[in-house]
């Protein structure tokens, strides 16, 4: 049966060779190696999910009179974009399944991609011939960030609102262009006309998925071509690949993780809430409230723009840089520049233009863990200095107090952590040299005849 | 595990998924309930996973391979390469051959490009003083009324000392930037307004842009000191980063990022008590851009 299937392939697709070697591509085995899949497989639930969500949402902001499901917003005015958000959550069964797994979804999406992230800058699985499905990613997490950022702007909710307006003032801060910018997206001044709403809709249902789609088959087909990288353990060298193959074993384990991440992500969109856009109520550009935190993937800029002193370049009176870009812009371009430099960086520091193949252990090149222990610390001390003013509610230590020290610690955290992380590399070598774990510790024995065995 | 043992387990696992997702059908057609809408369909998910995974460690070859990497860069590889590209080469550039006069015509084409490119980008410098313009607009001007946010007009008398409220300017579209203004009552003897703004807080009462001169959201929080010897003085604070804003000199800012004072409106009161702005804002409404002023 499955002999006859074959042959029909055969002869009409010719692929039978290809797809024996694809059946026998080798998968070497590292529990880092499956983050990237978790983004894929979570990638896959946006879609599903989201394009049920796209069948009842409206991107639309004429006024509409709230008759749905949800009793204390009955009567009130709101636009269409937050009714059928409210409709889909209230009234459509299954909606709010979808809805709530969609953004556990998201946020999963993003986690997985910065762990990735950090999976292949501290093992060097950046470097050549993968510099370029590097970069390949690093546009793919910009992307989804920015997808991510749409899709909860979409909802037109208040606290959506909020984020829509400082979206917004970064744009406009763009120096020279950013008035004529801003209001070409926006299509006026803010909040903008209907038309903003049916851009953000088609950019994020349509044109971000199609980009992130494309760059993930090339991200893929990149990953194939020279292999997946391996750590070198015994038997490993730079020109062979060692693993399960694709069929059966690792393809059933693939499936079990496609499903994992399903499963997972369906308990949690159906057994914990996430942005009960219900109870923040419709935006209006003179509401806002407080102890508002984006998503979390967007903590980072929020901690960046609150951190940041009131600073303007200006000429005489006039502004020539307003303070958002600092944070809103600058600060993203420079850690994602960091991010695109490195690899030509570390070329040009070691001298190294060979092929690699073989992953090297974060302890083993000591100033690049050093250097990304120090903008991980960075971002870090940024994101947390976000939520100083839930910390406030929490400890009662003063806002103001807070964000001085977290301006300190942004300086002081990476430096520490840049001498931590090189001192800990470098004991941790000088430990395996000592006792040399590379061959194991045997017991030695004296036999009768007086001689010694092992 | 043994054999038999696993592939009951995942025929177990199979039927439990099966079972699930009936559920999940059953509780869809009887009673939509997210939590168990969730529930029966993670589960079942779950569940599957879990038998295609103990499959794929348990019942099927765990044969670990070697497999030769391709190598890009050994000697007959390199070769190979350098084959590969200057067929690619002949490709690409050989379809045009006949053509003698390559570099003229690749250079009018670059020409042509940029020019093009020029051509579709300048149109939107026309949005240029236009879009200043229409960022500068405001509908505030001496004698328009402030409405509160049922459209009635604000009496003076309603104010009291530590109050808040948010105003418009009537006939206005609130959603507007502009429109919206936060009034404040505070003691009249505390303030310490510009000598140029003098008679802008009738009562006390001032009236401040609600909207903040850093990211543009609205400034709705009016801090108050309640215990005047320990707290600093009132103030407007916008919640998204926290620019604070000094109501009793004229809206600077005391702390924050924002790069520029809350414009503030001067108030005047009419004949029948109720509140009027004297002239047009301090300054212009919301988030900065190139070229708008400092205060």
């Amino acid at each position: 049966m499955i002999r006859r299937v074959e042959t029909a392939l055969e002869e009409r697709t010719g692929g039978s060779s290809f797809l024996r070697s694809a059946l026998r591509y080798v998968f070497p085995d590292h529990w880092s190696f499956l983050l990237g899949e978790i983004a894929l497989y979570s990638f896959v639930i946006l879609i599903a999910t989201g394009t049920f969500l796209a069948l009842f949402y409206s991107p639309s902001t004429a006024d509409t009179v709230y008759q749905g499901g949800y009793v204390p917003l009955q009567g009130q005015e709101m636009t269409q974009a937050y009714a059928s958000a409210l409709h889909l959550s209230f009234d459509v069964p299954g909606g709010l399944l979808m809805r709530q797994t969609h953004h556990w979804a998201a946020l999963v999406f993003v986690v997985a991609i910065v762990m990735h992230l950090m999976r292949i800058f501290f093992t060097g699985a950046f470097r050549k011939p993968r510099d370029l499905n590097y970069y390949v990613g690093l546009t793919m997490l910009m992307v989804a960030v920015f997808e991510g950022y749409l899709g909860y702007s979409l909802l037109d909710d208040l606290l959506s609102g909020m984020g829509l307006a400082i979206g917004y003032g970064v744009a406009l801060s763009i120096p020279v262009i950013g008035a004529s910018f801003s209001t070409l997206v926006w299509d006026g001044p803010f909040p903008g006309s209907d038309a903003f709403f049916s851009r953000m809709f088609i950019t994020h249902v349509f044109i971000l998925p199609a980009v992130l789609a494309v760059l993930i088959t090339i991200h893929l087909i990149l990953v194939a071509r020279p292999h997946h990288t391996q750590f070198a353990d015994p038997g490993h060298t730079e020109r062979n690949v060692v693993g399960l193959p694709m069929w059966p074993g690792y393809a059933l384990r693939s499936i079990g993780l496609l499903l994992s991440v399903a499963g997972a992500l369906v308990l949690m969109g159906g057994l914990i809430q996430i942005n009960p856009v219900w109870l923040w109520g419709p935006y209006h550009t003179y509401q806002a409230t407080n102890g508002a935190q984006p998503d979390w993937y967007l903590g980072w800029l929020i901690g960046a723009l609150r951190l940041m002193p009131a600073f303007d370049v200006t000429i005489g009176s006039y502004t020539l840089i307003p303070n958002p870009f600092w944070g809103g812009v600058l600060f993203p371009l420079g850690v994602f520049g960091f991010l695109f430099a490195w690899p030509t960086i570390e070329r040009r520091v070691r001298r190294d233009r060979r092929q690699h193949n073989l992953l090297e252990r974060p302890r083993d090149v000591p100033f690049r863990t050093a250097i990304g222990a120090a903008v991980f610390t960075f971002v870090a001390t940024v994101f947390f200095a976000g939520a100083a003013d839930r910390a406030f509610v929490q400890l009662g230590v003063q806002y103001e107090t807070q964000v001085w020290i977290y301006r300190g610690l942004a300086i002081v955290l990476p430096l520490v952590a840049y001498r931590v992380t090189r001192r800990v590399c470098e004991e941790l070598r000088a430990r395996e040299l000592t006792f040399g774990t590379s061959s194991p510790i045997r017991r030695v024995r004296r036999g009768p005849g007086g001689g010694f065995t092992h | 595990m043994r054999r038999g043992r696993a592939e009951l387990l995942v025929a177990g696992l199979l039927a439990a998924a099966a079972l699930a997702a009936c559920g999940f059908v059953v509780v869809y057609v009887v009673d939509v309930d997210t939590q168990l809408l969730g529930l029966a369909l993670g589960l079942a998910l779950l569940a599957l996973a879990a038998a295609a995974v103990i499959a794929g460690k348990a019942l099927v070859s765990q044969e670990i391979s070697t497999e030769e990497r391709p190598d890009f860069t050994d000697p007959d590889g390199r070769a190979r390469a350098e084959r590969e590209a200057r067929e690619l080469d002949h490709v690409v550039t050989g379809g045009v051959e006949e053509i003698s006069r390559r570099r003229l015509l690749g250079t009018a084409a670059g020409a042509a490009g940029v020019a093009l490119g020029a051509a579709v980008v300048v149109p939107l410098a026309s949005l240029g003083p236009a879009v200043d313009d229409r960022l500068r607009e405001s509908p505030w001007a001496d004698g328009v009324g402030l409405v509160d946010e049922n459209g009635l007009a604000v009496p003076a008398s309603h104010l009291e000392t530590g109050s808040f409220l948010t105003a418009f300017a009537r006939g206005s579209d609130r959603e507007a930037l502009a429109s919206s203004v936060v009034v404040v009552r505070v003691d009249e003897k505390a303030l310490s307004l510009p000598p140029d703004r003098a008679d802008w807080a009738p009562e006390g009462i001032m009236a401040y842009s609600k909207i903040c001169t850093h990211a543009g959201c609205a400034v709705n929080l009016f801090r108050r000191p309640l215990y005047p010897p320990r707290a600093p003085g009132p103030a407007l604070v916008c919640p998204c980063h926290y620019s604070t804003f000094d109501v009793l000199d004229g809206g600077s800012v005391v702390f924050g990022p924002a790069g520029r004072p809350l414009p503030q409106l001067p108030l005047r009161i009419d004949s029948r008590g109720h509140l009027i702005a004297a002239g047009p804002l301090s300054g212009n409404v919301g988030p900065a851009w190139s070229g708008v002023r400092q205060s």
